[in-house]
């Protein structure tokens, strides 16, 4: 009964990405997630009575970088502002951010072949966290509040699309790209899980491309890209509902519950607070100078969509694959100091290698590439090994698990497991004819059936050569002999 | 002793420090309790820094220019552990855990912090009746104001209970009660002075400031108290030209204005216009050229600051919500709490400025409001900038009247408002400007004489300003 492809999407993102510098905006204080509560605080990010606050120069070089890759206009002077509202978890009750005259504006960027422009990006504090205890976890429910100001005053990038997007694997695309781009210009490390990394989106629904735009609705809380997606194509499909049925969409931010997978409404923009913004007057505008951006041109490291093209073409593998190891952080870099170390080994088994067996053992243990046993080099030897047909790719997977499980290299765990790859014709052919003579029926079911049965059959001489041999047969001269055989 | 003398006496080694604030604390303690110009006297901690001084000069140390000198803080100014009141309830108990960077700077150059001093209700008022803890009393006559908002600070030097003290000038705070006190009341530039650790008011007109009895005593303090500070964004990084060196300069070939619409302007007593006058032609007779100029932006400047002042300020008082220090009136919920706080903590004056600024800034009212006082604001700036192409100082009153009696302007807002139309537009541009005594009036009251001077040139104004103390009746 859906007609909702008549629908056409309308989608904006706000990113807010918080910066990895030492300090905090405003302060000296460190920026480090995970602290006990209420310990990286000072008179400044508490806002005391007679507490200045003042820039990080940090902050603005990392806004500096991400204007090179994304090609932003940097204006000449931009201005903090103060949007005031009460909350506890905001120490002076008002929060320095940028209005009229953001750091950034107009960039662009590039997601799957299309361009999507992005309005502008500006800095801005984070506010404390509150953790309402009791009831329902909700302020109008606790028995109590709690705040930990060891995140009020962290630097924020609030990075905002234009209305470009037009679906949620779009929209995913973009976020993904964002986040690779982030990651390459070391400014964040962009943790969407971990909250470094916060995507709120504006959707509306119209007729065709030619109307206007419908009214909006904001969509908070995705705390992954797959949730981001989910909320997006539920927001749509609900929007879709309402349209056909004569509802008004209203105004409104509504909340995504991860585990109903539906958006409920929060609050109704309608009458919304009046932040009173006015240009802060303890801060002076900021002005980058023409040698602060040539300095941060010049240094500015490869970035992800250029990266992605020279690893395909330079080793020869798949955009999926030069993906991966370019958005996991650190992955690339770790692939190609492999593939410098190779010794006769092929690219394309270092990246299986790191994009199967590595990225399986990150994941599952949750370490970084930082905190694990085996170096690119060793990882390498492991390529290498398979390349001289040393170990099959079933074998090199043990080789792989005992290597980075203690760093052990791996020439010396094939040597104390015994486990290099069989590839003596002539041993392998002693193998098989005791498998044919030991299967004898096999062997005449299989000149007996039909290409069915010939298959089932061979198949299971196959497994039987393979057990025989350990595990160690070379697999491809297991199959060429056993075939001599089976003529 | 002024306070010149008593440093390099307790330099010498000729008298210690400790006699030295002992004496003063002898004078607060027998006349404070009259005009209640300070909130608290530190005597422990003052006789322990009085102590300090006197051994690093038995030591063979110089403990600097301030040495062994009590210095009264106008109580918006932080000093660790001391509580600091604003002359508000609502900061009630709270004790800062850090010192303003001019405290710092006083206690470097051996100055000894004595007390905190009363004032309007976050330095909002021209009287210091705003305060929560009463009003302060003009030394000259306890029936009178002493002005505001730094009422206290300038009582204290009128009556001898410090030699120097330190306001802050958002409106003409130090200026206008210098000039009712008889005392020498100085805001510097905006930015020549650290800002960090005084309790914002509006930002971008605050300036803290130097009171002493004589010209040459300011002087000292500001040099003191002026420079960079990194820890204030909107402070001054250039190297700053100290203003003791030049004092007995002169003011041969000067070219010195008397600002028309302020002088000769409808709310301006005769005897305070006279003063003017003859503190022109003092100057005249030294040696400095007089002409009459005219600032027409100047008629604009009240309105534009009460529009600019209150919108800052509603902002910077957002903080005292009952959420984590001063004063809690608690309530069914949080909104509830924050309102029986804030209604609770702050007086009148407070509130009336509070709803005013949030009004200029609200949707709608912004361009109207804030936006064209902004733009006023720039309108008296170039005002300034033209007329100082062709002189070197202005010369206009500190206060239209002389002090005015407690109770007689509490009544109408507007009319008190009217004490700061003199000193407002230089806060407007940022400008340096002090206020010199000239004799009295016919109530026997000080007159105060306001020399302006561009960004900066506080040296020139402050030899302007020992020619017209000298020649003052």
């Amino acid at each position: 009964m859906s007609t909702k492809t008549q629908w056409m999407p309308v989608i904006g993102l706000e990113v807010h990405c918080e910066l990895a510098t030492n300090t905090k905006l405003f302060c000296s204080c460190a920026n480090a997630f995970g602290a006990p509560p209420n310990t990286n605080i000072c008179p400044v990010c508490l806002g005391l009575p007679g507490s200045l606050p003042v820039l990080n120069a940090r902050a603005v070089e990392f806004s500096l970088r991400l204007a090179e890759a994304l090609n932003f206009t940097v204006p000449d002077k931009s201005v903090f502002a103060r949007k005031n509202y009460f909350y506890p978890d905001m120490p002076k009750d008002y929060q320095v951010t940028q209005f009229e005259l953001p750091i950034l504006q107009a960039g662009v960027i590039d997601v799957d072949g299309v361009t999507i422009g992005i309005e502008r990006a500006h800095l801005e504090e984070d506010t404390g966290k509150s953790s309402h205890m009791g009831g329902g976890g909700r302020i109008h429910d606790a028995e109590y509040s709690l705040v930990d100001y060891n995140r009020a005053g962290v630097p924020l990038l609030e990075i905002v699309s234009r209305p470009d997007i037009r679906s949620a694997e779009q929209a995913r695309g973009y976020v993904s790209e964002l986040r690779a781009v982030l990651l390459a210009i070391g400014v964040s490390d962009v943790k969407m899980e971990e909250g470094s990394m916060r995507v709120d989106a504006n959707i509306s629904l119209r007729a065709s491309e030619a109307d206007e735009f419908g009214t909006k609705v904001e969509i908070k809380n995705m705390n992954s890209l797959r949730s981001l997606g989910r909320a997006i194509d539920h927001e749509i499909d609900r929007q879709a509902e309402a349209l056909e049925t004569g509802e008004t969409i209203i105004q409104e931010t509504r909340h995504w519950d991860e585990n109903e997978n539906r958006t409920s409404g929060m609050r109704s923009k309608e009458g919304s607070s009046d932040y009173r913004y006015f240009p802060e007057p303890d801060l002076v505008p900021v002005a980058p100078t023409a040698e602060q951006r040539a300095a941060v041109r010049d240094s500015l490291p490869e970035l992800p969509a250029r990266r992605r093209e020279r690893l395909i073409e330079a080793w020869g593998i798949t955009l999926p694959d030069a993906r991966i190891l370019v958005d996991v952080p650190g992955l690339a870099d770790y692939a190609e100091a492999a593939v410098a170390a190779l010794a006769g080994g092929a690219a394309r088994d270092v990246v299986n290698l790191c994009t199967g067996d590595l990225l399986a053992y990150l994941n599952e243990t949750g370490r970084t590439l930082a905190a694990i046993a085996l170096d690119p080099a060793g990882l390498a030897d492991l390529a290498d090994l398979i390349g001289d047909g040393t170990l099959s790719r079933s074998l090199a997977q043990e080789v792989f698990a005992a290597c980075v499980a203690d760093g052990s290299s791996p020439r010396a765990v094939v040597a104390e497991k015994g486990l290099a790859q069989v590839s003596d014709t002539g041993e392998l052919g002693t193998i098989l004819d005791a498998v044919i003579a030991a299967n004898a029926d096999a062997v005449a079911q299989y000149h007996a059936g039909d290409d069915k049965e010939r298959k089932k059959k061979r198949g299971f001489l196959m497994g039987e050569a393979m057990k025989a041999s350990k595990g160690q047969g070379n697999p491809q001269l297991l199959n060429q002999l056993l075939d001599e055989r089976l003529v | 002793m002024n306070a010149i003398e008593i440093a390099a006496s307790v330099r010498a080694g000729e008298v210690s420090a400790r006699e030295v604030v002992e004496g003063y604390l002898a004078t607060i303690d027998a006349g404070n309790g009259e005009l209640n110009a300070l909130l608290l006297v530190g005597e422990q901690a003052a006789r322990a820094a009085a102590d300090e001084v006197d051994a690093a000069v038995a030591a063979g140390n110089d403990p600097g220019p301030l040495a062994g000198v009590p210095v009264v803080l106008k109580d918006n100014l932080c000093q660790r552990g001391v509580v600091t009141t604003c002359g508000s309830r609502i900061l009630e108990g709270w004790r800062p855990p850090y010192t303003a960077t001019v405290v710092d700077a006083v206690t470097r150059a051996g100055g000894i912090p004595l007390g905190k001093a009363n004032l309007d209700e976050f330095a909002m008022g021209s009287s210091t009746e705003n305060s929560a803890f009463g009003p302060t009393r003009n030394p000259h006559d306890s029936t009178r104001v002493p002005g505001g908002s730094s009422g206290g600070s300038a009582a204290c030097v009128a009556a001898k209970f410090a030699p120097l003290a330190l306001g802050s000038d958002t409106g003409g705070s130090i200026r206008q009660p210098a000039a009712l006190c008889g005392v020498v009341g100085v805001k510097p530039t905006y930015g020549r002075v650290s800002r960090y650790g005084l309790v914002a008011f509006a930002s971008s007109l605050d300036q803290i400031g130097p009171f002493g009895a004589s010209v040459t005593d300011a002087a000292l303090l500001l040099d003191v108290i002026s420079g960079h500070d990194r820890r204030d964004s909107t402070s001054i990084p250039e190297t700053l030209t100290p203003v003791s060196p030049t004092l007995e300069n002169g003011v041969a070939k000067l070219r010195v204005g008397v600002i028309d619409e302020l002088t000769n302007g409808g709310g301006v007593a005769l005897e305070v216009r006279a003063a003017v006058l003859a503190a022109a032609a003092a100057l005249e007779a030294a040696g400095a050229t007089i002409e009459s100029v005219s600032l027409p932006s100047t008629q604009f400047g009240l309105s534009a600051y009460y529009m600019i002042a209150p919108a800052e300020a509603s902002s910077n008082l957002a903080r005292y919500d009952g959420v984590r220090y001063g004063l809690r009136v608690e309530g069914e919920n949080l909104a509830a709490m924050n309102e029986r706080t804030r209604d609770a903590g702050f007086g009148p004056e407070v509130k009336r400025r509070i709803m005013l600024g949030t009004y200029a800034l609200s949707a709608g009212y912004y361009d109207a409001y804030y936006g064209r006082a902004q733009r006023v604001r720039t309108l008296i700036t170039r005002d300034f900038n033209r007329v100082y192409e062709g002189c070197d100082v202005l010369l206009s009153p500190t206060s239209p009247t002389t002090a005015f009696k407690l109770g007689d302007r509490t009544a109408d807002p507007m009319t008190m408002y009217q004490s700061d139309v003199c000193t407002i537009p230089t806060n407007l541009a940022g400008h340096p400007a002090m206020s010199v005594p000239w004799g009295t009036g016919a109530d026997s009251m000080p007159v105060g004489v306001q020399i302006l001077a561009p960004a900066l040139a506080e040296a020139t104004m402050f030899r302007v300003a020992r020619v017209v103390e000298d020649a003052a009746p």
